[in-house]
């Protein structure tokens, strides 16, 4: 490739097409104007400074600092969603180190951090501690491998720190007192600080200094070790708080030397003076008694998260008949149908629900069924989100909800008992999913469960033209279902499958598009090595990894291969994968 | 669309070019066994048992154990844990949670009384929690000599000695614990 000197009128054509992309915000936006001609790419280039990478192997770490010179903010993925449940090896990958040192080179100005599914360490932590001078914001979900003593070194040397989030990471359980660490002589300009994962305590007396020393906290996510009597306090310190996860919400050890008898708290009045809170979650460790100091704030919330706690159809309607303006509700199964026609009831404002199982073994009694859903469908029109857990389901209430609630984008139906058909008509779950992909003309994300057929598929790559991300487990046919929708889902980004009779000739019909989507897995398919072997062959840039879950796997699966997960990659296949992945 | 028809016939007219296999293949030789479709299905189990089987020819269909699958439902594994938790304490019967205070300790406690069988347990249970020395029980004195009292209040919101009752009318009435200073216990004792 040439050197060509720009001349001074495509300079300035470029210093102007600069000063008109600053604005361009959306990431989409700025990959299609990337694309117009290398003087576009290089002015897009100039003035991103928002990056997100779906895929940390993707692209090496600096390929990504030759490119982008002036970033703010980085978003990094690493491990595919399955890890979440087990299914990949532990040390897999996705280290964060490399990364850090990369940019921490590159980008003196870097701000904000936020990681996904990462390996991150205590040293990584010190690293950006120590590289980036006015840093800002880190936010970690699904992340392991460092503990409070990382977190410690943040704490000490990001003097502009408005954002700290952990969320749903495994933190190392070192004991270190982090708390201590932001520095006690000054008011902070922290705004969110989230901790609700963190399984040791933190140190209270130092957390109430600092709370009260934060004037711009509007989040604030206590993790279970903080008693009612201590969030009491605080919420006393901060009524300016939004956001609030409350912590234990029960009577835990309390540290009260000045009286020997236990003093009830003053329920009424602590929640009342904070008329902010818009959005509630916690309940770590519920005392039910407690739940209706919750009442006085109830007509504000527009999110709830009560999924930690197991509140029965009475308590939650109680609770829920205030809660008008609710957008986003996360519950556990435990409310019943009876609970979820509360919430229908109450919530017509509703976008996003979410039901955990309380217990999620395949023969449990089902507390929830297709007449909350139903119920659900019928009350809030405007739900665009759902994550359902159930034991059974109709294929008519599937029907329905694609009806009722035409804005749904994410529907995600986790039948438990897996291979189950509609327990009323004895069908498979076909009809219902096929519904939801034609009359949800918005949705983007599909999970599907229970027995399905050909059938199903051959209607997601009908009519799914948006879905993006697709997920299916236990899907009982051939490989023709695999050619549906790999044909069909003109947009298909992600795809986990578990445990379904796919296999190698439906895994060659997407030959032509693995090179548009993010990553591939397939795990307990009916996928050879052979198979595997001729899409390496046939796609050079899409790296192929082949690995079993667990090392010590015994009982061979003959030809078959225990887990493919694949991905295109600008710079080839990695340069840290463990001994136990193959790469192809 | 005939309500009777049944799972069978969608057997019947599925093309089934590969084989069905429902089983897991058996990636790391643990039995993990798989629920046949149709067993799983509330109605039609007694109908569809023997049938699918003769059908495939072959007894891949493994009796439905309790044993769980990897990873699944997809829950995230601390979600689980929290999960299990509250499963162990409503299979317990949701337990039987008082709260238990100490004169003059910081600390207060929660106690689940169905974690013990006699108040010879309880007592103990509540020396190791408390660290202190409570000693043995007699029903004409009391817990004379010893420090700490416990008592309790009762349904009535009357404040009694533990252990005058027999265990039984205790744990149904009792909703609070407090280990008491053996001085201020005196006047306890002579409810008796």
């Amino acid at each position: 490739m040439s050197k060509r000197l720009i001349s001074g009128a495509d300079q300035v054509l470029e210093n102007v097409l600069e000063n008109v992309l600053i604005f361009l915000t959306s990431r989409r936006d700025r990959n299609a104007v990337s694309l117009v001609c290398k003087s576009w790419c290089r002015a897009e280039a100039h003035t991103r400074s928002d990056l997100f990478i779906g895929n940390c192997y993707a692209v090496a770490p600096r390929r990504v600092t030759d490119r982008f010179k002036r970033l703010r903010s980085v978003y990094l993925k690493g491990k595919p969603r399955f890890a979440d449940f087990s299914l990949m090896p532990a040390d897999w990958g996705a280290h964060f180190t490399p990364w850090v040192y990369v940019m921490a080179g590159a980008y003196r100005a870097l701000e904000k951090i936020s990681l996904k599914r990462m390996l991150v360490t205590d040293d990584d932590l010190a690293v950006i501690a120590k590289s980036f001078k006015g840093f800002k914001e880190l936010v970690l979900v699904c992340c392991e491998g460092f503990g409070a003593r990382g977190l410690g070194v943040i704490a000490t040397e990001c003097r502009n720190l408005r954002v700290l989030e952990l969320n749903e990471d495994e933190v190392l359980e070192d004991e270190f007192d982090w708390i201590s660490c932001f520095p006690s002589d000054c008011t902070t300009s922290l705004e969110s600080l989230c901790f609700d994962c963190l399984e040791s305590p933190v140190n209270f007396e130092a957390l109430e200094k600092l709370v009260a020393r934060s004037p711009l906290l509007k989040k604030l996510r206590l993790n279970r070790h903080v008693s009612i009597q201590q969030l009491y306090r605080l919420t006393s310190l901060a009524p300016q708080l939004t956001d609030l996860g409350t912590g234990a919400f029960g009577l835990q050890d309390i540290i009260d030397p000045q009286q020997p008898a236990y003093q009830e708290p003053d329920h009424g009045h602590t929640f009342a003076a904070c008329k902010s809170i818009v959005c509630l979650s916690g309940f770590r460790d519920l005392a039910h008694e407690y739940l209706p100091a919750i009442f006085p704030i109830c007509a504000n919330l527009t999110s709830l998260n009560l999924s930690y706690a197991h509140v029965d159809a009475q308590q939650l309607k109680s609770v829920i008949r205030h809660c008008h303006k609710l957008r986003i509700f996360w519950t556990l199964d435990s409310i019943c149908d009876e609970g979820l026609q509360a919430v229908a009831n109450a919530c017509t404002d509703l976008r996003e629900l979410r039901v955990f199982p309380t217990d999620p073994s395949e023969n449990a009694e089902g507390p929830v069924s297709e007449t909350g859903l139903l119920a659900v469908s019928l009350g809030c029109r405007k739900l665009q989100s759902i994550l359902y857990f159930c034991q059974q389901m109709t294929n008519a209430a599937v029907i329905a909800m694609s009806n009722n609630c035409p804005d749904l984008e994410v529907f995600r139906l986790c039948i438990i008992g897996r291979y189950r058909p509609d327990w009323v008509t004895g069908q498979p779950m076909d009809e219902g999913f096929g519904a939801i992909v034609k009359n949800c003309k918005k949705l983007t994300r599909l999970a599907v469960s229970g027995l399905l057929t050909d059938r199903a598929f051959s209607y997601i790559g009908q009519y799914g033209k948006l879905v993006r991300t697709l997920s299916v487990a236990f899907a009982a046919d051939g490989d023709t279902g695999l050619k549906y929708v790999l044909e069909g889902c003109t947009n298909l980004q992600k795809l986990e499958i578990r445990d379904s009779p796919f296999g190698d000739s439906g895994l060659q019909s997407g030959l032509h598009h693995f090179y548009n989507m993010r990553f591939v897995w397939l795990s307990s398919c009916r996928v050879t090595k052979q198979g595997c072997l001729e899409v390496a062959r046939r796609l050079p840039k899409l790296v192929v990894e082949v690995f079993r879950r667990d090392e010590e796997d015994g009982g061979e699966r003959g030809d078959f291969v225990n887990t493919l997960y694949m991905y295109r990659s600008l710079d080839g296949p990695r340069a840290d994968a463990p001994q136990f992945v193959k790469i192809l | 669309m005939d309500q009777t028809r049944s799972t069978l016939d969608l057997f019947n007219n599925v093309d089934l070019t590969t084989e069905l296999r429902l089983g897991l293949p058996g990636s790391d030789g643990k039995p993990e066994n798989v629920k046949s479709s149709l067993s799983g299905n509330k109605r039609t189990s007694s109908e569809m048992g023997s049938s699918s089987c003769t059908d495939e020819n072959e007894s891949r269909y493994s009796p439905p154990t309790k044993e769980q699958v990897v990873g699944w439902p997809p829950v995230r594994s601390y979600r689980k844990n929290i999960l299990q938790v509250k499963k162990t304490e409503s299979e317990m019967g949701s337990g039987m949670y008082v709260k238990v205070s100490m004169d003059g300790a910081p600390y207060l406690r929660k106690l689940d009384l169905k974690m013990y069988q006699s108040y010879e347990e309880l007592i103990k249970g509540l020396q190791v929690m408390f660290k202190c020395v409570i000693g043995l029980y007699s029903e004409r004195e009391g817990y004379n000599g010893s420090q700490h009292v416990p008592t309790y209040e009762d349904k009535d919101g009357d404040w009694m000695l533990v252990g005058d009752v027999p265990w039984e009318m205790f744990i149904s009435s009792c909703k609070r614990l407090r280990i008491m200073k053996s001085c201020e216990a005196r006047g306890l004792g002579e409810f008796v």
